[in-house]
């Protein structure tokens, strides 16, 4: 009998991240699309680090920031009584790093893709910025909302290298179905690591169909011409 | 009252331009702004209603000022009593009709003037329509009343008609003019059409490079030789035909074709699809009635 902690875990980790991944990464898009700072691209170019970066490299990083030896990890011990090195919070906040490109890049170009005469048009109906966010811009910017959040729900579930690198195999605190996947057939276990690898596929593969035929359905009900 | 004087430096298809304004516009007044593309006629606009900003300027609508770049007045688009109605409608894709119009609606104002809106631009029986499902008139229609739910002080229409055919721009112009009046508008058009242009405004502005080059009423602006004509009307030139030793010219005016008699000299300078006016002088017209 397979042990279904790593699933719960999994899905947890993946729900919390996806959630912090809205409220971070929507302003976060905003900024990216609208502003006219040049010193953006910097902040492009750090968002996007996570899409070329091999995790191991992110967290390596972030195992030494987070190490209550170092200065970041020893003032979150000592002031706030936080660890985050093999813990199920530190997880949380690599994973968030680690899929924020997942959620702002579709969000931004969701943003880039309305045009800006809908913008003026609530502006010079004495709307505010924020009443024009949630009543004109994130209304007709659905499919790149769902994609940017099953994108960063399913690349969460998918992680390994950085997991493992932060958080080990604690079980029951970060032992994830990828970790739990990869510790079945070091101990030679091939019919847990079968039965966890199959449930992660399949899930992974019915997350992306739906995403698809999704933005199928949507892109069919044509926008103005 | 409106006062505009503005000068901004502007990037055009033609390398920098200053665009340097100032006029003055009276209540409940029609004007257009006409001039060839790229000469700042849109930015007027979007000036005006503080979309964008100027390097340098002042503008004054009935006594408020809006912005004043010396005092470090800017009052922000929100807050300047304007309607505009954009080039494309700019209808928001995923509210139906009335949901547009209710959008647009202040905290605490009175409704009813959603379902008056409806009626006069004859909206009602769309209204639970998506922008998707009208007609570029019905559309151009259904922003023209969102723009007017807030009772703005300026309506300003950035070529609302371009997209729309030759019939249904006629019909349109009368809802255009039907509101200017109903609602005592002062309303800044840009067009191109100089029939459109004499059928609706009482002043003209036309702007070159981003200066005025001339300024009044469309007949004082657009007929070089003023003519006392008591009947005049703007056409456009289909053919020209030689019979003999005349020339006859076929001249479209609204829906119907006209032929005119003209001389050899006459024709030298006219062209096919050129905008003309066919006046008369000195002749007494006679009433009859339609049986």
């Amino acid at each position: 009998m397979i042990d279904f902690e790593p699933i719960y875990l999994t899905l947890k980790l993946a729900l919390t991240t996806t959630f912090i991944l809205l409220v971070v990464g929507l302003p976060l898009a905003y900024w990216l699309a609208y502003s006219k700072t040049k010193s953006k691209v910097f902040v492009e170019a750090i968002v996007s680090l996570p899409l070329v970066l091999p995790p191991s490299v992110l967290g390596f990083y972030l195992l030494i920031a987070f190490s209550p030896e170092n200065a970041f990890g020893k003032f979150l011990d000592n002031y706030f009584d936080i660890r985050l090195v093999f813990t199920f919070t530190g997880l949380v906040i690599s994973s968030v790093l680690y899929s924020l490109p997942f959620m702002v890049q579709p969000v931004q170009s969701g943003f880039k893709s309305i045009s800006k005469s809908l913008i003026d048009a609530s502006y010079t109906l004495g709307k505010s910025k924020l009443q024009t966010v949630f009543h004109v811009l994130l209304p007709n910017m659905k499919t790149a909302l769902i994609t940017g959040i099953v994108l960063s729900f399913a690349h969460t579930i998918g992680e390994f290298g950085v997991v493992l690198m932060v958080g080990g195999s604690i079980p029951g605190e970060t032992k994830v179905v990828s970790i739990a996947v990869f510790d079945e057939v070091t101990a030679m276990n091939y019919h847990d690591a079968n039965v966890y690898s199959a449930i992660l596929l399949a899930f992974s593969f019915i997350v992306l169909l739906s995403v698809y035929s999704i933005n199928h359905r949507f892109s069919k009900i044509s926008p103005l011409p | 009252m409106i006062h505009f004087k503005i000068s901004k430096k502007l990037q055009s298809a033609s390398g920098e331009m200053t665009l340097d304004l100032d006029f003055q516009i009276k209540e409940q007044e029609f004007v257009t702004l006409y001039g060839a593309s790229g000469s700042g006629k849109t930015t007027t606009l979007q000036l005006l209603s503080g979309l964008i900003h100027p390097d340098e300027g002042f503008i004054k609508v009935n006594g408020n000022v809006w912005l004043d770049t010396k005092s470090k007045i800017n009052l922000s688009p929100q807050k300047r009593k304007i309607g505009y109605v954009f080039q494309d409608y700019a209808l928001f894709p995923n509210m139906t009709v009335r949901e547009n119009l209710t959008f647009a609606l202040e905290k605490g104002q009175d409704k009813t003037i959603v379902d008056d809106l409806l009626q006069t631009m004859e909206l009602v029986s769309l209204q639970h329509q998506k922008p998707h499902q009208l007609s570029g008139g019905q559309q151009q229609r259904a922003a023209l009343a969102r723009a007017l739910v807030r009772k703005p002080d300026i309506l300003l229409l950035d070529e609302p008609l371009s997209a729309i055919d030759a019939e249904m721009r006629l019909k349109l112009q009368d809802y255009l003019l039907q509101a200017h009046r109903k609602y005592e508008l002062t309303t800044i058009l840009v067009s191109h059409d100089i029939a459109e242009i004499y059928k609706l405004s009482d002043q003209v502005i036309i702007i070159e490079n981003g200066s005025i080059t001339k300024k009044g009423s469309p007949s004082e602006v657009f007929s070089s030789h003023s003519n006392s004509g008591k009947f005049q009307f703007i056409g456009e030139i289909l053919k020209i035909e030689k019979e003999n030793f005349i020339y006859i010219v076929s001249v479209l005016i609204g829906t119907n074709i006209v032929k005119v008699i003209a001389m050899e000299e006459e024709i030298q300078n006219l062209t096919i699809g050129e905008k003309i006016v066919v006046s008369s002088k000195a002749f007494n017209p006679i009433l009859s009635k339609l049986s």
